[in-house]
């Protein structure tokens, strides 16, 4: 690890001056991928700007037909979380599969979002349940949020404070891990909502994305063999010696059914 | 130069540490405490996993700043008043270790497993030491030690 | 059963250090004035270096001093040497390169050694190493195997980048038999190369006094003896009464930590240079995915040649072996006398033959890990065995029983060099089947489908051949060291017991097992017993331990120093009761004159050597032996492993649903200890069949170089095992033991890839990875659609 400035801020405001006041800060959120990045001399921050002595970053509320998730919130409260398991448990659930129980208790929503690794979990789920992703500055729509390989909407100096899930009526994520890192190969969101379907997919391809054929199938449809003529491309997804495109192709259609054999419940 | 100050073990301790000082270091350099091991360098291997605030974190994941004001058990702390924690004597009762090395980590980790989930399935056992490597027991025998220690630890 | 002699499942003693963190392994261990360690690695496969500028680095803050090859060259540092002299099938020596702790003008894989950074604390190090600048001109990397005749040469040394090319067993009698052959099974294979992964990175710390001018090297060590041997005889040149290794805990082996690497000779070397600052270093794992040594990366060819009912007439073999860029320390007998030998496996094959070339690639280097060139062999002759029951027609477990060495052939010579000297093989097989239930396998698969899922079950038959000996035996086949085992047994005057021997435990529970042993033989409580290993400058000479040695060449060490107390005592007791030694017994601690009620207690005596008032005239005072015990042959270890799997065809995984493991490792000291080294050794098996390999790409990067790309089985991965054994004890060492450290490993790829392919209807190679086996699920839907 190189050198760095430690802050801990202990208001929003602060923390995004800290953050503006050098153009090499960054923010330090449950740290589960700043400081392995960091470790292996990845990443070479000025200052580290750690965000857990924010309270508003933290914890989850209902807010009409939603459930808003604060940033700083961490895997292993989402997945714990009595309104997350009874308005959307296919959250609980996604954020019960991220990574160790270790990390869980650590790694945050917005440290995940903000990271928009390809194979990470909570894009599936931001995408999937068209949820909004809230900043310092403005919100931000899903769909807009996840820009490509690591990179998302967030312009420097802006930080996510919060993500509101809007509630569906049913909803499962299916994941398929990677068998070293056990993060996505592909994982799967499917919802169903009073406005349509979403499926949301994460590990196939540089960023999450929608499968709009999935939706419209499953619109008419909400059961697996709606998906059955569907073929996934394999054009622009991932391929690496665990997975190759064409294969990842393939298991978007089985964990897409998986999931909306759960949804189904 | 930082000072963070934390209770370890129920001892109470303040150290100026470099910024850059994870807790894993802190904890081997600085309090001598080399019960907690580092295994690799990427956070899966799970040596490294102590209790912070009474849950399960990888120590080699997370600065000493971080901890600070914190609550910090260790491996070193496990037993109390001289007596090994159940989950230590199941550990050794039914041959849960052999070079030992990961033995520190996977303990705690069962630990809280327990603390969340005091009558755990087999699956589940599995499944929650999933950030906690072994290479030499091939698992078998921990799962049957926090069987076993879930048992003891309920009557 | 016994509550602490030999056979009782005596929970461990040393578990209570580790399960209460007061384990002492290297990296816990910090030298006052203690300097650390950062190496310079190539970050490029193959180049030469035109240039290394250390100015920057030097100048950098806390940095004591940066060395280069150059450094230790003017100090006359050798080079690593290979401890196995292979004869190739011309009678020429194999190709030895130099490989230099530091290297001399070039790079020859990613992770090679190009200088080291020496500062006052690791951070300093490990950020001054950034700013050694390397001017590397590059050049063509040789990465795969079966191509690497032809690639760009490594070594001048070595034309065609070949080590060696190698053959054993009579080729006329095989290319007769194929002639002669009903039938003949091929099948071309991969042993896919893995990367040992003991969870306790390696570690060193060199420290030289200048007062003694002597030096101390604690360092994650299977054999502290033989590494001071290495250092001292061939790369630093120190007088070995000068030098103690010290290897304390060490956290897992598997073959990794036999080896003498460049990092604790660097750290020794500079020490002196320092003026005695002990200079430590600790591997990142991801230095230890580069640089500890690799093993198995095998491609073979094989043919079995049958009669019209299945009778095995000859087996013929080729393989290229990958050896890396340099020669680790016994790299060479791995894919020879530690393969090719054991490729008779149980059965009475009468003509085998196999032709080995090792190779050398722009990868790290490949020596022995867990099994050691055994894994490999059985993993070949298990997978042919079962293609060819398919090809026949018959029975996979019914081929094996007809073509099995008969009970009545031992001591059989098989056609392979190697004389088993005991075995029985059906009964094995018999209990392994009635475990696994094999007669309702067919109802299970039935069931298994009906669920849409293929389910597969796979064999394997395995031998295994332990604590490698006699040493005159292996020394002409090129040996440098001999195989034999020390050890001494104290008494102290109060009649307690200090054992030390030069077997090293990481993990095996010798401190336990030993001290069960000694217990039995002395009739000394169990309590009173200590172990003492790993220490250069306290133990009197020792081999290590690997190969499943331990206890079959340790252990019998012990029980020739038990005899010697024993009859000492016996001049001693025969004194105190004023008899004559003749009529003196020794059982359970007593020394009795026979046919009477006088006795006197070994404890009485051991005292009474110390304390010699009363004493034999010409008798030495003390009670301390030192025995050393060379082995008359191998033991041969064996027994049948059983894996039963569900593929699921919509996404490739293979769920491993049953595993049965019957073993014969002779006489057992202690079966929680020997089931736990079934388990762990099932473990790494099935991690390499399902899971683990190491990639390099095609430019040299080794991909799966982390804990993310390189998949470690997890507890998730495996089913409960079942574990049974049957017993022949092996005839000719004292205690009738065999060894069983590799077992699991050896037995568990051809299982569970028979297994696989037996579900899949079509070979694959290792690691069954679930893309490769999704494609061929989904081919055998479509045929069977069709
Ligand atoms: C062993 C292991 C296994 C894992 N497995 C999985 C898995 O299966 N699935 C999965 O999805 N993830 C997995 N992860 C990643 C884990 O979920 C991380 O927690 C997550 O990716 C990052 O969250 P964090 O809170 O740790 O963020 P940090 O590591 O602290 O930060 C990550 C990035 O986000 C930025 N950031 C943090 N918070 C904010 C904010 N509020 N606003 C703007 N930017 C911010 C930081 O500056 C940094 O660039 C794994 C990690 C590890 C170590
Ligand atoms: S050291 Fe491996 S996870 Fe912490
Ligand atoms: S006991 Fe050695 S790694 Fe687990």
């Amino acid at each position: 690890m190189y050198a760095f400035n430690y802050h801990r801020p202990n208001s929003l405001d602060a923390a995004a001056q800290a953050l503006a006041a050098n153009e090499d800060a960054k923010l330090l959120a449950g740290g589960q991928t700043m400081l392995p990045t960091m470790k292996q001399r990845l990443a070479m921050p000025s200052d580290l700007i750690d965000l857990s002595g924010i309270a508003e970053l933290r914890g989850v509320c209902e807010d009409g037909d939603a459930v808003v998730v604060g940033a700083m919130t961490t895997h292993a409260e989402v997945a714990a979380n009595e309104i997350v398991r009874s308005k959307i448990p296919a959250l609980a659930k996604l954020a019960d599969g991220i990574g160790d129980p270790q990390v869980r208790n650590r790694g945050t929503l917005g440290g995940s979002i903000a990271n928009a690794d390809p194979a990470a979990d909570y894009p599936a789920a931001v995408v999937g349940l068209g949820a909004t992703v809230k900043t310092n500055k403005r919100e931000i729509a899903a769909d807009d949020f996840f820009v490509g390989l690591f990179e998302t909407a967030l312009e420097p100096g802006e930080l996510v404070v919060s993500v509101r899930f809007p509630v569906p009526e049913a909803a499962a994520y299916a994941k398929f891990d990677h068998p070293a890192s056990r993060y996505a190969i592909v994982g799967v969101m499917v919802a169903r909502t009073g406005g349509g379907v979403r499926v949301g997919i994460t590990g196939a391809a540089p960023s999450a994305f929608r499968q709009t054929e999935m939706e419209q199938a499953l619109a008419g449809n909400f059961a697996p063999d709606a998906l059955d003529g569907i073929s996934v491309s394999a054009d622009g997804l991932n391929g690496d010696i665990h997975a190759s495109a064409e294969y990842r192709a393939h298991l978007v259609g089985v964990m897409a059914k998986r999931a909306v054999i759960a949804a189904r419940g | 130069m930082l000072t963070v100050t934390m209770t370890v073990n129920g001892q109470k301790v303040a150290k100026d540490v470099d910024p850059r000082t994870l807790l894993v270091q802190f904890l081997r350099e600085q309090l001598n405490l080399t019960g907690t091991h580092v295994g690799c360098d990427t956070s899966q291997c799970g040596a490294c996993v102590v209790l912070v605030d009474g849950k399960s974190m990888k120590a080699c994941t997370m600065l000493a700043a971080q901890a600070d004001g914190c609550e910090v058990t260790t491996i070193e702390g496990l037993a109390k008043n001289g007596e090994l924690h159940p989950m230590q004597a199941a550990f050794k009762e039914h041959h849960g270790l052999q070079c030992g090395f990961c033995t520190p980590g996977m303990i705690i980790s069962a630990v809280d497993l327990l603390q969340q989930n005091p009558d755990p399935s087999e699956h589940e056992i599995r499944e929650w030491l999933e950030g906690n490597i072994c290479r030499c027991t091939g698992y078998h025998n921990i799962v049957k030690a926090i069987q076993h220690a879930a048992q003891d630890m309920r009557s | 059963m016994p509550d602490s002699g030999i056979g009782a499942a005596v929970k461990r003693r040393e578990d209570f250090r580790f399960i209460t963190g007061r384990g002492r392994y290297v990296d816990d261990i910090n030298r006052p004035g203690q300097l650390y360690a950062s190496f310079v690695r190539a970050p490029i496969a193959h180049a030469n270096v035109r240039g290394i500028d250390t100015a920057e680095a030097e100048k950098a803050p806390g940095v004591v001093a940066v060395f280069t090859g150059e450094d230790l060259e003017a100090d006359g540092v050798g080079s690593l040497p290979c401890g196995w002299v292979v004869t190739d099938k011309h009678g020429e020596p194999h190709k030895a390169p130099p490989h230099w702790p530091l290297v001399r003008g070039k790079v020859r894989y990613v992770g090679d050694h190009v200088a080291v950074v020496i500062a006052e604390t690791l951070a300093q190090a490990r950020d001054a190493a950034e700013l050694v600048e390397v001017d590397y001109e590059d050049l063509d990397p040789v990465v795969d195997l079966a191509q690497a005749g032809e690639g760009a040469q490594l070594h001048d040394e070595a034309p065609g980048n070949l080590c060696y090319d190698w053959e054993l067993g009579d080729k006329a009698a095989v290319d007769a038999a194929f002639e002669q052959a009903a039938h003949v099974t091929k099948l071309d294979l991969v042993n896919n190369r893995l990367i040992p992964n003991a969870m306790e990175p390696r570690a060193a710390i060199g420290e030289y006094d200048v007062g003694s001018d002597s030096y101390t090297i604690y360092s994650t060590s299977q054999n502290p003896h033989l590494l001071r041997l290495i250092l001292c005889a061939f790369v630093l040149n120190l007088p070995e009464h000068k030098v103690r290794v010290v290897a304390p805990d060490v956290g897992g082996g598997f073959g990794s930590k036999i080896y003498a690497y460049a990092e604790e000779t660097v750290c020794t070397w500079a020490s002196k240079k320092l003026n005695g600052k002990p200079v430590k270093w600790t591997a990142e794992r991801s230095e230890s995915f580069l640089s500890d040594a690799h093993g198995r990366d095998h491609v073979t060819h094989a043919e079995l040649a049958m009669d019209a009912e299945g009778k095995f007439l000859a087996l013929k073999v080729d393989t290229k072996a990958n050896l890396g860029a340099y020669l680790s320390s016994f790299a060479t007998a791995v894919p020879t006398y530690l393969y090719a030998t054991l490729l008779a496996g149980q059965y009475a094959t009468p003509a085998v033959h196999c032709n080995v070339r090792g190779y050398f690639t722009s990868t790290a280097p490949v020596d022995a890990y867990r099994g050691a060139g055994r894994p490999e062999a059985t993993y070949v002759i298990e997978r042919i065995v079962e293609v060819a029951a398919r090809d026949m027609k018959m029975d996979p477990a019914e081929l094996r029983r007809k073509n099995f060495i008969q009970p009545d052939q031992f001591p059989y010579q098989t056609p392979v060099a190697l004389v088993y000297d005991i075995g029985d093989y059906e009964p094995t097989l018999d209990k392994a089947l009635e475990m696994i239930g094999y007669r309702d396998f067919a109802q299970r698969r039935a069931e298994s489908e009906a669920r849409g899922k293929l389910r597969g079950i796979g064999f394997s038959a395995y031998i295994e051949a332990c604590g490698i000996a006699p040493s005159a035996v292996v020394g002409s086949l090129g040996a440098g060291v001999g195989l034999w085992e020390s050890a001494q047994v104290r008494f102290n005057p109060t009649g307690s017991v200090s054992v030390f021997t030069g077997a090293h435990s990481h993990g095996q529970g010798h401190e336990t097992t030993f001290a069960q042993l000694v217990s039995e033989k002395l009739g000394v409580p169990y309590e009173q017993i200590d172990i003492v290993h790993g220490d250069t400058g306290q133990i009197p000479m020792g081999m290590g331990t690997y190969g499943s040695r331990s206890l079959a060449v340790g252990g019998s060490a012990i029980v020739k120093a038990c005899d010697k107390i024993v009859e000492k005592g016996k001049k001693i007791a025969a004194h105190l009761m004023e008899a004559s030694v003749d009529d003196i017994e020794f059982d359970g601690g007593q020394f009795k004159v026979a046919g009477t009620d006088k006795a006197k207690g070994i404890g009485e005596i051991a005292f009474t050597a110390y304390v010699p008032h009363n004493y034999p005239e010409g008798v030495e005072p003390g009670l301390d032996e030192t025995a050393f015990y060379d082995p008359l042959n191998f033991t041969y270890p064996a027994g049948v492993h059983i894996a039963e799997v569900e593929v699921d065809p919509d996404t490739g995984e293979t769920k491993i649903v049953d595993w049965v493991a019957v073993d014969d490792f002779g006489k057992v000291l202690n079966p929680m200890i020997v089931e736990g080294q079934v388990h762990g050794g099932i473990a790494q098996g099935v991690g390499q069949a399902l899971l683990e390999s190491a990639v390099y790409d095609d430019s040299g990067q080794l991909v799966t170089g982390s804990y993310m790309d390189y998949t470690m089985p997890r507890a998730d991965d495996f089913c409960e095992f079942r574990v049974g054994m049957t017993v022949s004890e092996c005839t000719h060492n004292p205690l009738g033991v065999k060894g069983c450290g590799e077992a699991g490993a050896i037995a568990a790829p051809a299982a569970l890839m028979n297994a696989i392919t037996d579900a899949l209807g079509a070979e694959i190679d290792m690691p069954a990875t679930r893309e490769k086996v999704w494609r061929h699920a989904q081919a055998k839907l479509k045929a069977a659609a069709e």
